[in-house]
């Protein structure tokens, strides 16, 4: 099996009791995430078939991702040297989805310990610039990583505190997926992706740094367990969201 | 940055004894330990830019190393460093990376504050 497996011809399974969303038909989409890599690994199929259809895509990403484990694989980056290695990495994988980006410049895993209003408050004027139709984000207490949660909820905090036209929002939840969806009911929304996955895959490849041990594993198919080739498979195939409009969740 | 020698390192530290440094130590097993298979809790650290000042400073072991900083009332401590360089800004970077290459543990020592 090739890294790129042949997309599966039914997805009826993956997106059972979703709404279908079609990003051609969004006014501007806006992704919103603290680190570089994010939007590829979450969003980059439906920021691709978005661009493609001429809707404006932007990224505003809230870190350099500059206290990032991985280095390369063999290593290439230093602690000091990551910043600018991410963020010529975002610059590629962002002009392979057609996407323009903005950096809000925080601190790699900082981002809980910032004023979240004021880092609200600053999401809040890039929507209010952009106006977008839909802003993507984590949800937040269900994304795993200090950061998601911290950058989902200043953007939860964002939406709810605009006073003209509300774009619909749009949570990334991660983890394990069975425990998600006790939780929290299956996702709202899916973004059918088997006609961009390539470019996802070729985004994903832009952030080298964090990457590239993910390819060597797939290329060497080290441990690949049935799980495993699912989730790449899943990956590459459908994008699925939780609406988070007027949800209820942890307090700003 | 590349392996570890011992004089090089070494007469690094030496270099800089006795002078106010810019200190970043940090140890990290990444964010994601609780979706491996062991679903342990991440443990990280780190301190950046905490100002220091050592009379004695060594490298050592038989790799991966470990370096001690004797400050003025106090100590620094790395273990577990494999590869070091120093950079276009002068500062002398101390890594230890595992087999795939992820940072474990990075002492790093700089006249001015690194980028914030």
């Amino acid at each position: 099996m090739s890294i790129l497996p042949p997309p599966p011809e039914r997805i009826d399974h993956l997106v059972e009791g979703m709404t279908l969303l079609d990003p051609s038909a969004e006014d501007g989409l806006l992704v919103v995430l603290p680190h570089p890599d994010d939007e590829s690994f979450s969003s980059g199929g439906t920021m691709a078939l978005a661009s493609d259809a001429g809707v404006p895509v932007t990224y505003l990403c809230g870190t350099y991702g500059d206290m990032g484990r991985r280095m390369g694989s063999p290593f290439f980056a230093t602690r000091e040297s990551m910043r600018d290695v991410r963020e010529r990495e975002l610059a590629e994988a962002c002009e392979i989805l057609g996407a323009r980006y903005e950096l809000l410049g925080m601190r790699d895993r900082m981002v809980e310990f910032e004023d979240r209003r004021e880092v609200a408050g600053r999401v809040r004027e890039v929507i209010e610039r952009l106006a977008p139709s839909t802003v993507i984000t984590f949800y937040p207490g269900h994304a795993v990583h200090p950061d998601h949660d911290a950058m989902g909820l200043a953007t939860k905090l964002a939406v709810e505190g605009l006073t003209k036209r509300k774009p619909q929002l749009l949570g990334v939840a991660v983890g394990d997926r069975q425990q998600l969806r006790a939780l929290l009911g299956p996702p709202h929304v899916a973004v059918d992706i088997r006609s961009v996955r390539q470019r996802k895959l070729d985004a994903l490849r832009a952030h080298r740094s964090q990457t590239e041990m993910m390819f060597l594993r797939w290329a060497k198919q080290l441990e690949e367990d049935e799980q495993t080739k699912a989730f790449r498979q899943e990956m590459l195939t459908v994008e699925r969201f939780y609406r988070l409009n007027g949800v209820v969740g942890p307090s700003g | 940055m590349g392996p570890i020698d011992l004089a090089q390192v070494q007469a690094e530290l030496d270099a800089r004894h006795d002078r106010d440094l810019y200190l970043h130590l940090e140890t990290t097993t990444g964010s994601y330990t609780a979706l491996g298979p062991e679903k342990l809790p991440p443990v990280i650290a780190f301190v950046r830019n905490a100002t220091v000042r050592f009379d004695r400073a060594m490298v050592t072991g038989e790799g991966p190393y470990r370096v001690g900083l004797k400050l003025h009332g106090g100590w620094v401590y790395a273990q577990g460093l494999t590869d070091y360089t120093v950079n276009e800004r002068g500062e002398l970077l101390l890594a230890g990376h595992d087999a795939e290459g992820n940072l474990r543990v990075a002492l790093q020592l700089s006249e001015r504050p690194f980028r914030e």
